[in-house]
């Protein structure tokens, strides 16, 4: 516990370089009005922006993207709660209480509700976050190929039996998205592999960041456009001293809800399948459940505003757990951010607490002044957010695109990548509105050459045995959780039928 | 064409990429290859292999009626969302070609003017602003910050006085 402290001091140290600081203040900025602006989200905010980070050292640079990250959560709320549309997936749940609020001229008090309770989800979960990370990293250090590849096997069951997706649409996409990364020169054999056309571009393989920004850049902008059309509509917010003032004295209607849904998002966000939208909406959930007064949620309750918001910005720091001390990330922007990790030469995983303690106590401290610092300047800017939102789409929507084309040119400095992120982005809208999972797509390609290595070197270990996942009692146990989510869904269906037929029987 | 078409077209599609990518991993060796384990077609071969029985599940599904996709009779896409998602892919294939030919700075010149002018008839004032900030930003940031030369093509011998500048 002592050594915890001692690091955390350290941590916080770090955060506050200059550079470190100006990085987190600008990431809680910016991510703030990515989170905010309607069809962006944390992970296109992070997935566009991350080829800039190179400009940094890779600590900044991981400060800057999770401070985005942070912000992006406390963001979503703004337009959910002025435009009625959520500024991303994860504040769909804050739209429901938000809207009614804001159109009976109390927009100012579901934003302060949105801050405070995004304040309150994110210190619980960076308390969580630093007693949890450093024995689970410890723990994994014992984890040979073997343990490593079942743990990869049970990210990807999550998504089969958490996802809530069509099944074999998201067995698709994550087989997609490791087929995609073994693309290139074989790890191993150094054979060039899935050269489509001998087109020379495809021997340096697809970068992950490629296939993110085609989904979350383009493919995202493309489908905003069809779902908005271009045309917003914004509630006025009212804000005075007096106002504020009263709006605090607000806080202790929602604590209870708000600290419910910090734990409830802090655990969900670190299931890779899971993550902060429906962490957000089961806290939603929950908080009506526990409510006197549950007939007044979708009405205008705070507290309908106030358990989203803090479950989302929990999560965000949950689904970090597994990606810092694991390797394995908790959600798509955290697939990014340890894609991240592998450009700037750090190899993710437990090893990082003993071979890089102030890049991992350094991104550890500046989540609790990130924190801080959204509080502040969400409070602060709040008009100035507002009135940002009310730029036209037609804008908006270039400036993106040309972001995208160079951000996807710049990891290598190939044009034969931008024309495969237009490519992927096109695909990857027309899927989407079929009910294909991207997600599992993004996850998969990051995690692919890890999780190819593993299982090569496994089978190379025990000579082509199999049984080698099953005899060793932590693979096993992944294994088995894996079969059991895999199993999840059909055993749901079974009862669901089962029910329907006593249903029938008995009426 | 309907969702419920769009959701049989897409699928068999997949299943004929998911086929080409097992034949193409077949290229390699996908056995067991002795001292050095699994050969290097093997591990793109099985995923490519469950592509195609997912594939072939989401089939079965569509005749058997289950997903919603496969009995949604609303049009896959409206004439108002190819014009307006065939725009925006459209200007950025343009984008990509005139960089081909003629250099980034140029396609975006074009491209700004043509998305702010003619898509979303914005003000000359506007427009002119975007068509000399946005590229001058992207210049700064890339270029001059992070020193990754964006391309250029034949508009390059006009970067050189830049360059005399930034390197000097």
């Amino acid at each position: 516990m002592e050594d915890i402290v001692l690091h955390l001091i350290g941590g916080l140290t770090e955060a506050m370089q200059p550079l470190n600081l100006t990085m987190i203040i600008a990431g809680c900025t910016l991510g703030l009005l990515i989170g905010a602006m309607p069809g962006l989200g944390s992970v296109n905010g992070v997935a566009i922006l991350l080829p800039i980070t190179f400009l940094v050292p890779p600590t900044a640079a991981i400060i800057f993207l999770a401070a985005i990250y942070y912000g992006a959560m406390y963001g979503g709320a703004i337009s959910s709660i002025t435009l009625g549309i959520p500024g991303a997936s994860t504040a769909v749940a804050t739209v429901f209480d938000g809207r009614p609020l804001a159109q009976a001229g109390h927009a100012d008090r579901a934003l302060t509700a949105a801050a405070v309770a995004s304040f309150v989800g994110g210190t619980i979960s960076v308390l969580l976050f630093t007693a949890f990370a450093p024995p689970l990293a410890s723990f994994a250090l014992k984890f040979g190929p073997p343990e490593e590849f079942a743990l990869m096997v049970l990210a990807f069951a999550t998504f089969i039996g958490l996802g809530g997706d069509d099944i074999p649409k998201t067995v698709f996409s994550i087989l997609v998205g490791l087929v995609m990364a073994s693309v290139g020169l074989d790890i191993i054999s150094g054979q060039p592999r899935l050269i489509f056309g001998d087109i020379d571009g495809f021997l340096h393989g697809i970068n992950f960041l490629v296939l993110a920004i085609g989904i979350y850049g383009i493919g995202e902008m493309l489908w905003t456009l069809e779902t908005t059309r271009g045309e917003v509509m914004v509630h006025k917010v009212t804000i005075s001293w007096q106002r504020m003032k009263h709006n605090c004295k607000d806080i202790k209607n929602y604590i209870k809800t708000t600290s419910m849904g910090s734990a409830l998002g802090y655990f969900v966000g670190t299931l890779p399948a899971a993550g902060a939208t429906p962490a957000s909406l089961m806290s939603y959930g929950l908080a009506k459940t526990f409510s006197k007064d549950p007939d007044s949620f979708g009405k205008g309750n705070i507290s309908g505003v106030a358990a989203p918001e803090a479950a989302n910005n929990a999560a965000s720091t949950g689904s970090m757990l597994p990606m810092i001390t694991l390797g394995i990330p908790g959600s798509p922007t955290t697939a990014i951010l340890l894609g991240g990790m592998i450009i700037w030469g750090l190899r993710p995983g437990p090893l990082l607490f003993t071979e890089n303690p102030e890049f991992v106590w350094g991104l550890i401290g500046s989540l609790y002044i990130a924190n801080f610092a959204t509080l502040l300047i969400n409070l602060a800017f709040i008009p100035l957010f507002v009135k940002i939102l009310t730029l036209p789409f037609s804008i908006l929507a270039p400036v993106i695109y040309i972001l995208c084309v160079v951000g996807g040119y710049a990891p290598t400095q190939t044009m034969h990548d931008v024309w495969l992120m237009l490519l992927f982005g096109v695909v990857g809208y027309l899927l989407r509105k079929l009910n294909y999972p991207v997600a599992p797509a993004v996850l998969a390609i990051v995690l692919g050459p890890l999780a190819e290595r593993s299982l090569r070197q496994s089978l190379l270990g025990s000579h082509g045995d199999v049984s080698i996942f099953l005899t060793r009692p932590i693979s096993a146990v992944c294994i088995a959780i894996a079969v059991a989510l895999i199993c999840y869904p059909l055993v749901q269906k079974l009862q669901k039928r089962r029910r329907a037929d006593t249903g029938t029987g008995t009426g | 064409m309907t969702v419920r078409t769009a959701e049989l077209l897409i699928a068999i599609l997949l299943a004929l990429c998911s086929i080409g990518l097992m034949i193409k991993s077949a290229e390699l060796r996908i056995d067991w290859v002795p001292d050095r384990g699994p050969g290097s077609g093997a591990w793109p071969f099985w995923l490519s292999t469950g592509m195609l029985l997912a594939c072939l599940a989401t089939i079965v599904r569509w005749f058997r009626k289950v997903t919603p996709e496969s009995t949604n009779l609303d049009l896959f896409m409206t004439r108002e969302t190819v014009l307006l998602v065939g725009i925006s892919a459209g200007s950025i294939v343009f984008l990509l070609v005139v960089t081909h030919l003629l250099g980034i700075y140029v396609a975006l010149f074009l491209f700004l003017l043509f998305y702010l002018k003619f898509v979303g008839r914005h003000s000359w004032l506007v427009t002119v602003t975007m068509m000399i900030v946005v590229p001058i930003f992207i210049f700064c940031l890339f270029e001059w910050a992070l020193k990754i030369p964006l391309p250029k093509s034949i508009s390059e011998p006009l970067f050189y006085p830049i360059y005399d500048l930034m390197y000097s």
